[in-house]
């Protein structure tokens, strides 16, 4: 198993932190009315995106979802287009076009976020057989929550994976609720890696509140699709801290503050923070210092978004076909 | 008489449904426990029973799938689909299977499935939800097509649609839930119990399916719409102190041609608005048929204002939505056409 360096732990708490504080302000924003439409957030969830896509280069895809910023961000995803898609302003990543549940960036390798659940599988199909057609050794990853396997796209992507041999990564981050309906209440598995079985792929459970297990799990995976051996169905069990959509965590109706509270005590930021202090890798006052600087770096962007302009009404009917 | 917002009337639809009929169930996505993302179904598991209100997986595929061989099988389902973005997924098993079993059975059998889903923009939903695809429907034989824009109609036509032999596909316009919006998005919200359509019985009433209404009587012009665009005709005339005929056509398919031809024999004029994108929309059905049935009586060609042949934006909400100044635009130049 591959070795975790000092350098990769820290780079892997960096991006926990900037999607931390990059949603927990986005959050806010849309609260207080100045970013428009609907955020779902992935606040409790960091690890997940951030400990597999160190593993990756720009040239690997991935796909999203509907909670997209977090994949986003730790693909590279700079704050201010960020902020500005969701703003929809010109200078966003999509010119405006996207806002939060569309964007993306094919610089970074990311495919979009996406309003479709169950839109993303099928589509890391293509790109992971486009690598493999051009005999690169890049690599597809797809995220998708526990509601979207139940999707047919998600099935028929993962058993298209699997007669193809393709170089994806199917990594289901279930966090037990679609929307506000409990896992128990949407299928009969408490697995979704079990469905690998159907598909002729690994089925890998991972905890994904522990950034070092995420980072071996997705590196083992992405190492074997690399050598040409296949698709991998990474199960990782976490947490939305929030609702489903904006920042409202507790006092809901379809879950109890009292499992919020649990999972909130495996905080995946404390835990990497807790560990790093105990290896004498990063003390608690250079912890604090990242956020610090995150932090100015977000207030910065939400500027740059605020100041930018609004897209010229004339652009709506640009880009709808090539010419 | 009981005031209801648009939500309250469909869940007092299907309420009182489940009550008279043993058969009807409801099915969907965070429909039971959770009471539905809009609230409609809100304590109608509580009251009716988890076997009759069912929370479905997210697989529309699956449920609309599910709904027709219930409906084969002696029940009757009403199934929902959270946002008619989501219906492509299970778009096969409506187009089909759903709108063809009748046909294709020789009348043997047929499944007497509702699809309710919440369509149209304004909502700052961006492109996945705010879609209006009547159009894809309209266009598929076997199925009927209502979209009501009142909570008195929504009402009485989903009751209609439950205990219709046929399927049949129930848009909701998501931005009337609450209130009559007339697209002008500056002015704070207004609630229903300041319109008409507000007025809803609390017992059991139905509406055909197949009736278009002149929801506005006049003699400068016919504007021909439907869903959130009939309040938005209504104020565009309004404002320009024009005598509209304005119609609402409610049920898309059937269509009332009838009340149409009557209308437009009798203004020689006639505006036709959607939400949905214009080219091969719902209204170039509206207008093939005005052109067919009242060609000689028109005094100008029928026009259109509908959404731009664009996906539905995220930053550009007001100009994509048809609001009040293209529509007053429209009928200006409309009444000055030779
Ligand atoms: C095809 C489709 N159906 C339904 C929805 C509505 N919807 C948005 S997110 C969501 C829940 C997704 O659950 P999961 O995949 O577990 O992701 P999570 O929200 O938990 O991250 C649903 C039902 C949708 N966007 N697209
Ligand atoms: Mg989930």
């Amino acid at each position: 198993m591959e070795q975790i360096t000092d350098a990769t732990l820290l780079d892997i708490h960096r991006r926990m932190i900037r999607i931390r504080i990059f949603e927990e302000t986005a959050g806010k924003l849309m609260e207080d009315g100045k970013i428009p439409g609907a955020l779902h957030l992935y606040v409790g969830q960091e690890a997940i995106a951030s400990a597999v896509m160190v593993h990756l280069s720009n040239k690997d895809w991935i796909t999203s979802t509907h909670r997209g910023h977090g994949h986003l961000i730790a693909k590279g995803g700079e704050f201010d287009q960020m902020f500005a898609e969701l703003y929809g302003k010109a200078t966003g990543y999509c010119k405006g076009k996207g806002g939060s549940m569309h964007i993306s960036n094919l610089d970074l390798g990311m495919l979009g976020a996406n309003g479709i659940v169950g839109g993303g599988p099928p589509i890391a199909v293509g790109a992971g057989f486009s690598n493999k057609f051009r005999k690169t050794d890049n690599v597809s990853v797809s995220f998708f929550g526990d509601g979207a396997s139940n999707e047919g796209s998600f099935h028929e992507a993962a058993n298209m994976a699997g007669l193809y041999k393709l170089p994806v990564i199917f990594i289901c981050e279930n966090n037990g609720y679609g929307e506000y309906t409990a896992q128990k209440n949407h299928q009969a598995i408490v697995d979704v890696a079990d469905r690998a079985a159907g598909y002729g792929m690994p089925g890998v459970i991972v905890d994904g509140m522990d950034a070092i297990a995420v980072f071996e799990a997705a590196g083992e995976a992405i190492k074997r699709a690399r050598a040409g051996e296949g698709p991998t169905l990474l199960e990782c069990k976490t947490y939305r801290y929030f609702d489903h959509v904006g920042v409202r965590g507790m006092g809901l109706s379809y879950r109890t503050d009292e499992e919020v509270e649990q999972w909130r005590k495996r905080d995946p930021i404390e835990s990497l923070e807790k560990r790093l202090a105990d290896q004498g890798i990063l003390s608690p006052e250079a912890a604090q210092a990242v956020h610090d600087e995150v932090r100015t770096q977000v207030q910065d962007s939400v500027r740059f978004a605020e100041q930018s302009p609004m897209p010229d009404p004339s652009t709506l009917l640009e880009d709808v076909y090539a010419a | 008489m009981p005031q209801m917002n648009m939500i309250q009337a469909l869940n007092s639809a299907m309420d009182i449904m489940l009550t008279r009929d043993p058969s009807v169930v409801v099915i969907g996505e965070d429909v039971g426990y959770f009471g539905g993302v809009f609230r409609t179904t809100d304590g109608l598991q509580r009251k009716h029973g988890e076997h009759r209100v069912i929370d479905a997986p997210i697989a529309e595929g699956g449920i609309i799938g599910a709904a027709i061989g219930m409906g084969v099988n002696g029940l009757r389902p009403i199934a929902e689909i959270q946002f008619a973005d989501y219906i492509y997924p299970g778009f096969d098993q409506i187009a089909s299977q759903l709108a063809k079993l009748r046909y294709r059975t020789g009348g043997d059998f047929f499944a007497p499935v509702t699809v309710r889903t919440p369509c149209g923009g304004g909502i700052r939903g961006g492109q996945t939800h705010s879609q209006s695809p009547e159009g894809l429907f309209t266009h598929v034989a076997g199925l009927k097509v209502v979209m009501p824009s009142t909570p008195y109609d929504a009402k009485g036509l989903l009751i209609s649609a439950v205990e219709d032999d046929d399927p049949v596909i129930f848009f909701e316009p998501k931005r009337l839930y609450n209130g009559p919006f007339d697209g002008d998005h500056d002015k704070p919200a207004v609630p229903w119990s300041t319109h008409p359509g507000g007025e809803v019985p609390e017992d059991y009433y139905s509406l055909p399916i197949g009736r278009a209404e002149v929801v506005s009587a006049g003699d400068d012009l016919t504007i021909l719409c439907y869903g959130t665009m009939v309040h938005v005709a209504q104020a565009s005339a309004a404002r320009l102190g024009v005598a509209a005929d304005i119609i609402d056509i409610r049920t898309l398919l059937p269509l009332d041609v009838a009340t149409l031809k009557q209308s437009v024999e009798k203004t020689g004029r006639c505006l036709v608005l959607h939400e949905a994108t214009r080219f091969s929309g719902y209204g170039a059905e509206l207008v093939a048929t005005i052109v067919e049935e009242c060609f000689y009586a028109l005094e100008a060609p029928v026009r259109r204002v509908c959404g731009w042949d664009t996906p539905y934006p995220h930053a550009f909400e007001w100009e994509y939505f048809p609001g009040q100044k293209r529509v007053m635009v429209a009928i200006e130049n409309l009444l000055e056409e030779e």
